[in-house]
Formats: C-alpha cells, structure tokens, sequence
C-alpha cells in the first residue's frame, strides 16, 4: 500500500484524513481506488483523462511528468499537490 | 569553490570559454525586440488607461481611424472573448480569459496603463497622435492597491462576476482569489511546548524586475491566417501559446522567433503587445510593430508582488524548532495568481519543522497583473522567516550559523508541502559560510567614519523547475556541430548548453555552435525560467550527444564495414577497437558519410533539478543622522550542483545578490492614493547601479543534483531569496532597529532611529 497525503481543501470538503493508503499499478488505477474509498475525490485530481490542470503529484519526491501512465513500483508515498511552477497568467 | 564530493574529470564543463553569443553582443550586432524592420511595416501604439479602477462606458476611435497616416485602430471588441478555461498545467497556466483581459480591456480598467485601443499608423508621432485622439468614457470607481485595502469588508471588488476559492469553498465578490492551507503536524502542541514562541509581520512592496530592454511585438497575419511574431521573450512557445489562445487559432499557425533578449527575470514570460499588432496586422495586411517605453513598462508590466508576510516560529530549550507557521498575504495584481503556492513551498524551506501550518491568500489589487520575478514570492516569505530566526538567535545568543545548522533542511527532510528532500547542499552551503573569509573577518564595528557598522546572515530556498526542452545536433564537414535550441538564452545558457554537449563529444565548446530558433524549427521547449534551462535543455544537448555519437560509430562502420561493437568514440576520434591504422577525426567521418548526413535529436520533460539554497553575508556602514546605507562586504555562498560555466554561475549569484539589495534599500512601486505609480521611471525607480555596491563575493558550493548526468542544480533564482533579510538583519546588528517594510530606506532608518530615542 501507498501512503496518500491529498491537498488540505479536498480533504476538508469530501472530509478526508490527512494521511491514507491505496494501491494501483499506475497513478490512474490508484486514482480509482481512491476514488472508491472517498468518492468525489477523482473530480478533483483528474480532468479529461489527464491530472487536472493546476494537479500534481509528487511520487517519492519527485514530481511526476508522465501524469496518470506513471507506473508505481517500490513506491512508499504520494502527495497530490497544486502544481507550482511560477509562471506566467 | 567548495565540491562535495570530489570533482570528476571533466575537460569541458567547469571551464570558462567566451560565450558564442558574446561577440554579436559586445559589438552590437545582435539583434533585440525592437530591432526587427520589415518591409511596409507599420507602427503600432495603445491607449492606456490614467484610472486604476474604472468601467468602460463607451471608446470612440471614429477621430483616429480618420487622421491620415492611420491604417487601422482596434479595441476589445476585435477580440475574441474567451472563457475561464484553466490553460495549461505547468508554468503557462492560468485564465484564458484572464490573459486576453490583461491584453486588452474588454469592460473594466483594473490598473493604471491597461491597454483599451490600439492604432496602426505609418510612423510613431502618427501612432502617438492617433492614440490622444481615442475617446474613451470612464466611469471611475476606487481602486484598492494592497492587501490590507483589498481584503477589507467594504473594499471595492475587481472582479464582480468572479468567484474565489478559500479552502475549496466558491466566494463571490471578493478580492481574495485564493485562500490555500498547508498543515504537517499539530501546531498548537508544538507552539504550547516551546521555550521561545517569535513572531514578526513584514510589509514587501511591489517591485519591477527591471529589465533594460523594455517590451515589443511584431506580427504578420498573412491572408492564409497565419501569424508570425517577433519578440523579445523567455519562451518563445509560450508565446506561441498564448497568442494562439488569445488569437483564437490552431497553435499551429502561429510562428514565434525569438529576438535576443534585453534581461526578464521572469517578466518576459507573459504576452502583452504581441496580439495586438497581429489584429492590427490582419486589419491592415501588413506587419505592425508596437513598443513600450519605460513608463508603459512599470505601469502596465508585470512586476513582482509586494504584500505582508507574518511568520510564528517556536523552539525548545535546546534550540531546535518545534513548530512554525505562517499567514502569507501576496498581490496578485489585477489578475490572479501571485505565487502563493510557491511562497508556501519556500517559507519553512530551510528548516527541519516537525509540526508546521501555512495560511496562504492570493489577493487581486489595482497594480499590473504580478509576473515571475526570479524565485517568485521566495524572497518575500524568506524576508519574515529569516527575521524571526535572526530574532531568535538575538534573544537566546545563538551563534546564527550554528542555530541554522542545528535546525537545518537536509535529505529526508520533509518539506512543508509535504514530500521529503532528495539530495540538497543547505547544510555544505553553512558550513562554508562558516568556514568563509567573510564570516571570519573582524566586522570593525566603530569605523573611522563615525558610522555604524553591522552583519547580516539569512538563507534562501528555490525548487529549480524541469519541463520540456529539444535540442538537435549536426555534424558539419568540417568536423564542428552545430547545436539548434528553442531556449532564449538570457544568461548564457548557449554556452551552458553546448557546453554539455561538448563534453561528450570531447570536443571544445568552441567547436559547438549553438542557434536559438522559431518555433516550427525545434520541439517543443519551456520556458527559461524557473532555473531550468541549464538543466532541462542542457540534459537534451547531453541526450543528443550521445545519439550524435551512435551515428558516428553507425557510419564508421559502415565506411570500414566492420561491426559496430568493434569501433569506439572518445574525444573527437572514432576508431576499430581491433585495428588502430583505423581511426577518424570527426571532420573525417562527417566528409560525405555513408547513407546520409550525421544528425541527431533529443527532448526531455524532466522533474525538479532538486533545490537550490543560497546562504549571504551581508556588512553595512549606516550613517545615523542621513539613514545612507552602504553595503560595505558581501558575499553570495550557494549549492550550485555543478557549475557548468563558472563565470556565469558567479554572475547569477552576484546579479540575483545585486537586485535583492535593490529590493531591500531602494526599491518600491511608490503609489498614489488613487493607485497611480509616482516613479515610473528609471531616475525615481532606484535600482542599485555598479558605484552603489561593492565587488559581490561569490562561494560556489557544489552538492550535484541526483537527476542529472552531470549534477546540474538551477541557478539563477536562489541568490535573490537572502538579500532582503540579509540586510535588515545588518541593520538591526548596527543600530538595535528591527525594520519590517521595505525598502530600508533612509527616511525609514532615521524616523526609526528617532522613535528609537
């Protein structure tokens, strides 16, 4: 199992814990089982087929640029976070 | 420089060859945004805004369409009017129609010097003439230009019809357009068993980054609908993006070419006259150039936000932190997005914190739409942090240092955002502050001058982003490669770049001539910014290399048909591992080879580079009775990974060094009431010049990233992060005066000093 650490105002809204544990073989399936476990959460990190703009995710530190095909082998932890990267509007 | 662990034996990188570009530039060839000229060009100018705040009621063009030498006049309405979609997911995201609104105002003015109109005229006195003729119908409304006016109960709202989201909840009429939470731990636990609990407010002002060439946009929209730019950019794709949005066309039939560029630091990502001379050119068929001056530029451009940080830091009796948190309040500008993620991502990033909460508000304000200015928002929340930990040491008599390191970020720390560390060289970067000439040396506290003397440390963070780059490679007949790039290079990243392809092809990086291109002549490449370019597009050139070399070795043993795992490369010759009267120089092999020409390509889409930290000493002489401060010795240590071109890592650390002493002592938006910048212009906008600071001392700290091949960390945006609080915390070791705003400047220092009596 993967410990899940979801971003504080999806955990306040869909009443979430701060920390949680899924599987999946890559980010979507995980998603999934998030997505049983919590219903409501997939709204949040997934937009047509793809992370949501303005998602990301942050396998073992380091943030993944593969999105949903990202496989998870030997992973410990996952932070879903807004993505951050300082650009233009 | 300090290297951690042992140097490897490069023969290029880590050598200081005179940058491929720097002829074209020293000598004036080079050409920038507003060089282009093109045949039957035509001069764009814009009508600007004199209101901070006001409705659109009506625009009349109908006197400037009718002046002779005017071509065509545009306003919004010319426009396409885009919706909220969210663009991008990665440092071009943000509103569509936010952008097209920051372009051209469509209903509202939200700052003064937002474009309403623009003319297409034959020449510039024409354009400028033709603009004072547009008539526009204002009704002006208040304007709020800070935080703590924006975020009042009864503030005027900017976006009526615009909803913000504060922990996941949708806000009308409001000019907090986020309200982010970040929480490790329990808070109150930690504040409750510590020994010491500080907490201090800081008030930053906006700030310009201050670039010398100031903005243009040259366009052609040719009668099959595809529109070429010109322009002075950081990223030419996007631009090409964003003009394509704005445009309402196929990304595709937009062209971007990059001119050179004058200096960004971040404020030359977003578009802002580049869709106008496109509309202007469709009008007219024929191209339009449009410019700024330097006014337009600090009134219309984006600047780095101000707002007020407060920061609560709690230790225990051995001095190790126990909790943290911080209230985060940024101006977004008329738009927003002010990096308040960022700022959250930075606030605690040098500290092992075990329990940590971050409130943090991205507010919209009557100011030019923010822009990334070199580690956005970094250097704002390190101002508050790094003040309280300075306050912290005063009150306990810890050695700084020391309490920095005891406390310090390493590998596995986690991070207030929540992931752990990978490899990062904080803890190197204090201890050869520690170890440095500087630190070591006698501070002379009572001068000859009669002045006060007085020393500051503070540290600074910034995440280094990766993205997309493409690079190709051919070999020319005569033995040299040519490098094509699609990254504008603003701080020699050509040398950088082909600097790494040189080393693997052991060649010398003379030999690697590098092209900075259109967008249809390379892939896909980011921005440069984010202190990713030396990284991302230098990890391409090292990708492509290696192919090159395939190649080589394919057409060798074609030529001498022998199998290819018999043959070798190294250092320019190409040889049977077998056989040693068979070898080629590269201009050997690349003389007509065998089945076509030698070429290769690469692209990459990479993660963080892993953090870059930057630790600052900082001496000031104050003069009491003027409040004159002087920056009498300083010096920039950071963990530079590795650094690729000495000179120009040296060079980043002593700009970003020279601009955060701006921020601190000079710099500032100076508004009026009604929102108008009083000092939009280079004599009152003070930024520090070569007679105002000393030589920038410079420690090369090198801690190689884990994510490429040669160790490469960003960086160009840590080295602005300590300056701020550097230096307020020298002035409260001169004269026991703690100052929370900037600029420190001397009205502020002697009206302290007075209260202090």
């Amino acid at each position: 199992m993967i410990k899940i650490f979801l971003p504080y105002k999806i955990r306040e809204t869909l009443d979430v814990p701060t920390e949680i544990e899924a599987h999946g073989s890559n980010l979507r399936n995980l998603i999934d089982h998030i997505e049983d476990m919590y219903p409501g959460v997939k709204d949040y990190l997934v937009d047509e087929g793809k992370l949501r703009p303005g998602m990301s995710a942050v396998i073992d530190g380091k943030t993944t640029r593969l999105g949903l095909i990202h496989k998870l082998d030997n992973v410990s932890e996952i932070h879903f976070l807004p993505s951050i990267a300082g650009g233009s509007k | 420089m300090v290297s951690t662990p042992e140097n490897k034996n490069y023969k290029v990188i880590g050598t200081r060859p005179i940058r491929h570009d720097g002829y074209d530039k020293v000598t004036g060839r080079a050409q920038y945004g507003a060089d282009i000229k093109l045949p039957g060009m035509l001069i764009g100018a814009v009508a600007r805004s004199p209101y901070a705040h006001a409705k659109i009621k009506s625009i009349d063009t109908s006197e400037a369409e009718n002046m002779d030498g005017v071509f065509a006049v545009m306003t919004a309405k010319d426009l396409p009017r885009l919706g909220d979609v969210v663009r991008g997911n990665s440092e071009e995201s943000g509103s569509e129609r936010h952008l097209s609104e920051n372009v051209m105002a469509f209903d509202k003015v939200l700052y003064k010097g937002h474009v309403v109109a623009g003319v297409a005229a034959k020449d510039q006195n024409t354009a400028f003439e033709a603009v004072k003729k547009i008539k526009v119908d204002y009704e002006v409304l208040k304007p709020v230009i800070n935080v703590d006016q924006a975020m009042a109960k009864d503030a005027s709202i900017l976006h009526e019809d615009y909803s913000g989201d504060h922990l996941g909840k949708k806000v009308k009429n409001t000019n907090i357009a986020a309200h982010v939470r970040h929480e490790n731990g329990n808070i109150d636990d930690g504040f409750k068993k510590s020994d010491l609990v500080v907490e201090k407010e800081v008030d930053m002002q906006t700030v310009h980054q201050g670039y010398i060439e100031p903005h243009s946009g040259t366009a052609v929209w040719d009668e099959e609908d595809r529109v070429k730019v010109w322009t002075s950019t950081q990223g030419s794709f996007a631009v090409r993006d964003s003009v394509s949005k704005v445009l309402d066309l196929d990304v595709s039939r937009v062209k971007v070419t990059p001119m050179e560029i004058g200096g960004g630091f971040g404020g030359k990502i977003p578009i802002y006259l580049e869709p106008i001379s496109a509309v202007l050119s469709k009008k007219t068929r024929r191209p339009v150039k449009t410019m700024m001056s330097r006014t337009d530029v600090f009134d219309a451009t984006g600047p780095g936000p101000g707002g007020k940080v407060k920061v609560k830091i709690g230790i225990d009796s051995e001095g190790k932190i126990l909790a943290a948190y911080a209230d985060i309040r940024l101006e977004a500008g008329a738009y927003p997005e002010a990096f308040i993620e960022a700022a959250a991502k930075c606030v605690f990033s040098c500290y092992d914190v075990p329990s940590m909460k971050i409130d943090a508000y991205d507010v919209v304000v009557n100011k030019p739409s923010s822009a990334p200015y070199r580690a956005p928002a970094s250097p704002q929340v390190a101002f508050a942090t790094e003040t309280v930990v300075d306050e912290i040491c005063n009150i306990k008599g810890y050695d700084p240092i020391d309490f920095r390191l005891k406390n310090v970020a390493e590998k596995g720390t986690r991070t207030a955002l929540g992931p752990k560390y990978r490899t990062i060289g904080l803890k190197e970067c204090l201890e050869a502050a520690k170890e440095s000439d500087h630190w070591k040396s006698d501070l002379d506290s009572n001068p000859k001058s009669g002045k006060k003397r007085g020393r500051g440390i503070a540290s600074g963070y910034w995440f280094n982003i990766g993205f997309k780059s493409s690079v190709n490679l051919s070999l020319n007949p005569d033995g040299k490669v040519a490098l094509i790039e699609g990254s504008t290079d603003i701080g020699g990243s050509r040398a950088s770049i082909a600097m790494q392809a040189a080393e693997v092809l052991g060649i010398p990086a003379e030999d690697v001539r590098p092209s900075v291109v259109d967008t249809d002549s390379i892939g896909i490449t980011d921005v440069t910014g984010g202190s990713r370019t030396t990284y991302a597009t230098g990890y391409a050139a090292y990708n492509a290399a290696h192919k090159l070399i395939e190649q080589i070795i394919e057409k060798s043993a074609l030529k001498w048909d022998i199998s290819k795992d018999q043959i070798e490369y190294s250092d320019g010759v190409v040889r049977s591992k077998t056989d040693s009267e068979l070898k080629m120089t590269l201009k050997e092999i690349a003389d007509d080879p065998p089945g076509g020409p030698i070429v290769s390509s690469a692209s990459v889409d990479l993660e963080e580079a892993g953090g870059g930290f930057a630790v600052h000493i900082a001496d000031l002489e104050i003069d009491e009775e003027t409040g004159k401060t002087d920056v009498v010795n300083y010096t920039a240590i950071q963990d530079v990974g590795k650094a690729i071109h000495p000179s120009y890592v040296e060079g980043q650390m002593q700009g970003g060094a020279a601009q955060g002493i701006g921020w601190a002592l000079n710099e500032e938006y100076f508004m009026s009431d009604d929102g108008i910048m009083l000092n939009s212009s280079y004599l009152d906008y003070r930024m520090p010049t070569s007679l105002d600071l000393p030589m920038i001392n410079t420690i090369m700290v090198e801690v190689p990233s884990e994510e490429h091949p040669y160790g490469v960390r960003g960086v160009g945006e840590p080295p602005i992060v300590p300056p701020v609080p550097a230096i307020g915390n020298a002035i409260n070791n001169a004269l026991g005066l703690r100052l929370l705003s900037t600029p420190m400047k001397p009205s502020r220092i002697t009206k302290a000093l007075k209260r202090k009596k």
